[in-house]
């Protein structure tokens, strides 16, 4: 058991060595002459106009709330699947039963026109 | 000579004690070369991919592909690699430069490091742990923090409003995908890929072909391949998040993307295919590592498959079918399945997997009368649109405009 966690802390360690090391390589080899031509944002040929770091569409922050609400779910659902064979059959009522509460706020979410991208 | 790989492991084990190592360096340097040898395995298929990619969507286009370099075109990765670690890195004006360089590591890093869970044969498996689907979906959604990161870090408006769709489109697959994972986690009790790949007798497609659909969906739209790619369609916002980036940047976020279609395929084939399962498999666990990689070589084949067949969805169109058609039906699945489950415990086997089958079937049906129900009446919409209110009316016994 502890093994299998050492495989994943060195999984974490190691894996980002690969990309890494393939960023390192061209720093040695390849060229770097930038000017500000160059190294210029990329715009159709023209100058970009203002700043990048614009206000975005409020519609983004409700389609994260709405999967914060279901991914919570989820978590709660994984323990649930994994003890099945232990719950009686009012245990996976429940389980069920929970599941339709969430279904009954994505359908309030629905109404409420939370779901139209206008 | 069964299994090679338990022999090495063993050999090596018994060298490194006969050099007087504690048995706790033992196991530390045994993990650490099993991470570096499935590493770059992993990576070599990866260089092996983009051929694989670029011959299969010739065909697909009616092209011949690369068949320049060595037989076949093989050698044609290899010589782009080359070419790419050559390549100037330019770093646009105004980028936050540490982000700007973390972002295609964590979008490479993330796909290696989910290869750590998955069984690619009987006892060739980096990790057993017990709760591998769920590190499943935690690091995949570390994938989608590159993304973003990426995006927001360029100083492009492009760039930005791709990271904002690829966000957008991966939070809401994601729900989907996840629940799909759940119903085979509820078919075998237990959240460990090699548990999940033992207990499938029969493969889970056939008790559960819905989930397996609505999860081979949403791992394409997890990867951003058409028609799903909004975060990179070239006519409106030019290459999306990774605009900026070139050299071997770039070929990280290209790497990174091939592979976790591979990746996806082999979770596909581990959850609903039987992962290494095959004839022999359990004797000869070298055959298993074949096994393995020749269905989620076909799930990948698929997967390009869908990519090369299918034109580009709208941002509306695409949120509102996860949200008002996946989540829904997937919910609705995930329960007739959970209680046929405990129903049925003590059952014969194939009693199980019949009704099981049935049941989906039946869902599907419905499902797929009451999506043509909806596309007839959208297409009658088209066919007849709204009469225009006309401010004079006009002169006429048939026409029922009205004066507004």
């Amino acid at each position: 058991m502890l093994n299998d966690w050492l495989f994943i802390g060195l999984m974490l360690v190691i894996a980002p060595i690969f990309p890494i090391a393939a960023l390192i390589i061209p720093r040695i080899l390849a060229p770097k002459k930038p000017n500000p031509l160059k190294t210029q944002t990329y715009e159709c040929g023209i100058e970009t106009v203002g700043d990048t770091w614009v206000q975005f569409k409020a519609q983004y922050y409700n389609f994260a709330l709405v999967f914060l609400v279901f991914d919570v779910e989820i978590v709660f659902l994984f323990p649930w699947a994994v003890a099945f064979n232990q719950l009686p059959l009012y245990g996976v009522i429940v389980g069920i039963l929970f599941i339709e509460v969430l279904v009954i706020g994505l359908i309030y979410a629905w109404r409420k026109g939370i779901l139209e991208w206008s | 000579m069964a299994d090679p790989v338990t022999f090495i492991a063993k050999w090596l084990e018994g060298y490194l004690a006969g050099l007087g190592l504690s048995s706790g360096w033992i196991s530390v340097i045994q993990a650490a070369l099993g991470v570096v040898v499935l590493g770059s395995a992993v990576l070599l298929v990866d260089i092996f991919l983009v051929w694989v990619e670029r011959k299969v969507v010739a065909r697909f286009q009616d092209r011949l592909g690369p068949n320049r370099l060595g037989p076949f075109g093989l050698f044609q990765p290899i010589a782009d690699v080359i070419k790419l670690l050559l390549k100037e890195d330019i770093t646009p004006q105004g980028a936050d430069k540490f982000v700007y360089n973390l972002a295609p590591i964590l979008a490479l890093a993330t796909v290696i490091i989910l290869w750590a869970v998955i069984p690619l044969s009987v006892t060739v498996v980096g990790s057993t742990i017990n709760v591998g689907a769920l590190y499943i979906v935690a690091v995949g959604a570390i994938g989608t923090l590159g993304i973003i990161m990426a995006g927001w870090a360029s100083n492009n408006k492009f760039a930005l409003l791709g990271a904002f769709r690829m966000v957008a489109q991966m939070i809401s697959y994601e729900v989907p995908m996840v629940i799909a994972i759940l119903i085979p986690v509820i078919l075998a009790k237990s959240m460990s890929l090699a548990d999940i790949v033992q207990s499938q007798t029969v493969w889970y497609i056939v008790l559960a072909p819905i989930a397996a659909i609505v999860f081979l969906i949403g791992a394409q739209a997890e990867l951003g391949r058409a028609p799903f790619d909004l975060s990179e369609a070239e006519s409106e916002i030019v290459a999306g998040f990774h605009i900026e980036y070139t050299g071997m940047k770039f070929g990280l976020f290209y790497a990174g993307e091939l592979l976790h279609a591979l990746t996806f395929g082999g979770l596909f084939a581990t959850f609903f295919l039987g992962g290494w399962r095959g004839w022999g498999a359990e004797t000869y666990p070298i055959l298993g590592i074949g096994y393995f990689f020749i269905k989620a070589m076909v799930m990948y084949w698929v997967i390009m498959w869908i990519k090369y067949s299918f034109p580009r969805v709208r941002i509306d169109q695409m949120l509102s079918f996860c949200w008002k058609f996946l989540t829904p039906l997937i919910l609705t699945v995930l329960s007739i399945t959970a209680i046929l489950d405990k129903v049925m415990t003590g059952l014969p086997y194939w009693i199980y997997v019949l009704v099981m089958l049935l049941s989906n079937l039946v869902i599907l049906y419905f499902v797929i009368q009451a999506v043509g129900r909806y596309a007839r009446k959208e297409r009658q919409k088209v066919a007849e649109p709204e009469k225009i209110r006309v401010a004079f009316p006009v002169k006429s016994s048939t026409s029922t405009s009205q004066a507004s």
